[in-house]
């Protein structure tokens, strides 16, 4: 092995070593720490200078009452199953609206279609908290959408969205809308135009070729899309503490509150860990459908 | 794909695109708004563009969210492309596994804890937080995001004409200077780009691994909107979403034009072979 290759390969190599595996090596062992008064905020503390007797007492001190403690306290388990609750409504509501986008997208004709992409992708270039704030000046008790509703005369008192779940859900549907079309739409691109016609020639209506051919022909990309919504908004904190109310429970806030608000660094940690957790199991199924995608396409 | 652009296609896309630009659209509108309040109309004014240019903390926070993203965004092109240099033509080393993991796992890992983790490294080492920790932060995540944007042009791309270049007397390094370089150019300036507006856009991880001395314009912004919608975030929103959507089409206007023009080049040259046999 030359030194040029060597060098090529160790300098993002150590980076990431350092700066990503040992980083959450180290939340993975103040989660089995206990909180204390001290600077940092939690014992055991590890002194290699102290020799091998500190290191065995470091060891023996640590212990899972973090993860314990997460059982017994009803907010966190409840926040986890809220935060899948939310993420999983906001990702479902999201193939909703993001699949007639897409389809009508991939139907248009050749010369709109960059034009039709670009409009898909330039929210995702605008700041997300912009387009997060936004919504707050629309969804407001006096705000543009309860104003239009009653001049409509479709309501007479104003709707209370924001600060709800409800305002979570359009958050989350609105700024992760371009990863639920983009996928979607390129398996719809695909697709071989001549499907449907045989479809159509041997007695399909419209409805029933859709149904029939392109509808499963599409599944990766809706699965696609639906883990690249869901594993995101599964963590999400800005969409929550802007839009939600003091009854939105999602994990990634309690996290922030935790360290933060009540710097208590071992449940923070301990948090983080079992929130990694949850997220392992879309993540790995979503490679699973990414990998049969690419042996398909071969 | 059946081609049949019908009423219901128009609806969906017309309906789709309202949704995803009125919000933009109203935020813009009611940064002209004289009133302070900002969901009554009172007439046309710049007067809110005015007091935000007189805003220091806002002009100071601003300026440090650009060299942050500057610095990290180069950074983050470096060791990215060496990184997906490494994935695609490295062949096999010890601990590959763990480097592409390594190299995936930050793109799906929740921002509060990429910030959480990082956080608790730069204390347990005992480095003073500021615009450094937050480049080193950003640049970590981000370089992920631009190897695997420059991967996928690097896979595509003919082995067969560095092998060449290396054939023809060329050290390594000038080969790929001269060969790989120029061709995957501009993925290599999608991904910075893409480095540079995640930087500006991160609030989690900044707020995380910054120390008192160093405040970003999204901290700054999520302080501010906290406290409710103020008129001076319409305005500072509507030059951001300005500045990004003149980036957007002048970047796809330029790669159009440079796909026409190679496309040109081509034709000519099929042209001139057809000629000459």
């Amino acid at each position: 092995m030359n030194f040029r290759r060597l060098f090529l390969i160790a300098t993002p190599y150590f980076w990431l070593l350092a700066l990503f595996l040992i980083p959450f090596l180290i939340v993975l062992k103040i989660s089995l720490s206990d909180p204390a008064v001290s600077i940092p905020p939690y014992t055991p503390t590890l002194d290699l200078s102290a020799g091998w007797g500190s290191i065995k007492t470091f060891f023996t001190e640590l212990d899972f009452e973090n993860f314990i403690f997460l059982t017994e306290d009803a907010l966190y388990w409840k926040a986890y199953l809220s935060s899948l609750q939310i993420a999983a409504i906001s990702t479902f509501l999201a193939l909703l609206v993001g699949y007639p986008i897409a389809y009508a997208m991939a139907q248009a004709s050749d010369s709109w279609r960059p034009t039709l992409m670009m409009l898909v992708i330039l929210p995702f270039w605008t700041s997300f908290l912009i387009r997060v704030y936004a919504w707050i000046g629309i969804l407001s008790n006096e705000g543009f959408l309860n104003q239009l509703l009653q001049w409509i005369g479709l309501i007479n008192e104003p709707l209370t969205i924001l600060n709800t779940n409800a305002a979570v859900y359009i958050g989350i549907i609105y700024t992760y809308l371009p990863f639920m079309v983009l996928p979607i739409y390129s398996a719809l691109e695909k697709m071989d135009e001549s499907l449907i016609e045989a479809a159509e020639d041997l007695g399909c209506s419209r409805l029933s070729a859709f149904w029939l051919v392109t509808f499963p022909l599409s599944r990766p990309g809706m699965i696609a899309g639906c883990f690249l919504v869901f594993i995101p908004a599964l963590g999400e904190f800005v969409i929550p503490s802007l839009l939600g109310g003091s009854g939105t429970l999602m994990i990634g806030k309690v996290l922030w509150e935790e360290f933060f608000n009540n710097r208590d660094w071992p449940v923070a940690s301990a948090v983080a860990v079992v929130l990694l957790l949850i997220l392992i199991i879309p993540i790995i199924l979503f490679q699973r459908n990414e990998q049969k995608q690419r042996e398909a396409d071969q | 794909m059946n081609r049949k652009f019908t009423l219901f296609n128009a609806t969906s896309l017309t309906l789709g695109f309202a949704f995803l630009y009125l919000p933009m659209l109203i935020l813009i509108i009611y940064s002209f708004n004289a009133s302070k309040l900002v969901t009554v109309w009172a007439g046309f004014s710049t007067r809110w563009y005015g007091e935000l240019l007189q805003n220091d903390a806002f002009l100071d926070a601003a300026w440090v969210t650009i060299k942050v993203a500057a610095m990290s965004s180069t950074l983050a092109a470096i060791l990215g492309t060496m990184a997906a240099y490494v994935l695609v033509r490295g062949g096999r080393f010890m601990g590959r596994t763990l480097f592409s993991g390594m190299i995936y796992a930050p793109l799906v890992m929740p921002e509060v804890i990429t910030g959480l983790s990082l956080l608790l490294l730069f204390i347990s080492i005992g480095l003073d937080r500021g615009i450094f920790t937050i480049v080193l932060a950003h640049t970590t995540f981000s370089m992920c995001f631009v190897s695997v944007v420059v991967s996928s042009r690097l896979v595509t791309f003919d082995k067969s004409l560095e092998e060449a270049a290396l054939d023809l007397g060329c050290s390594p390094l000038d080969a790929f200077v001269s060969v790989t370089l120029p061709i995957i150019a501009p993925a290599v300036i999608s991904g910075w780009l893409l480095a540079f507006t995640l930087s500006l856009d991160d609030l989690v991880i900044a707020s995380f691994t910054t120390g008192p001395s160093a405040t970003t314009l999204p901290m700054k912004i999520f302080s501010s909107v906290r406290l409710g919608v103020s008129p001076e975030i319409n305005a500072l929103s509507t030059i951001m979403i300005s500045i990004v959507t003149v980036g957007v089409i002048t970047a796809s206007l330029i790669s159009k034009r440079s796909i026409a023009r190679k496309q040109g080049e081509e034709r000519t040259a099929a042209t001139v072979d057809a000629s000459a046999a």
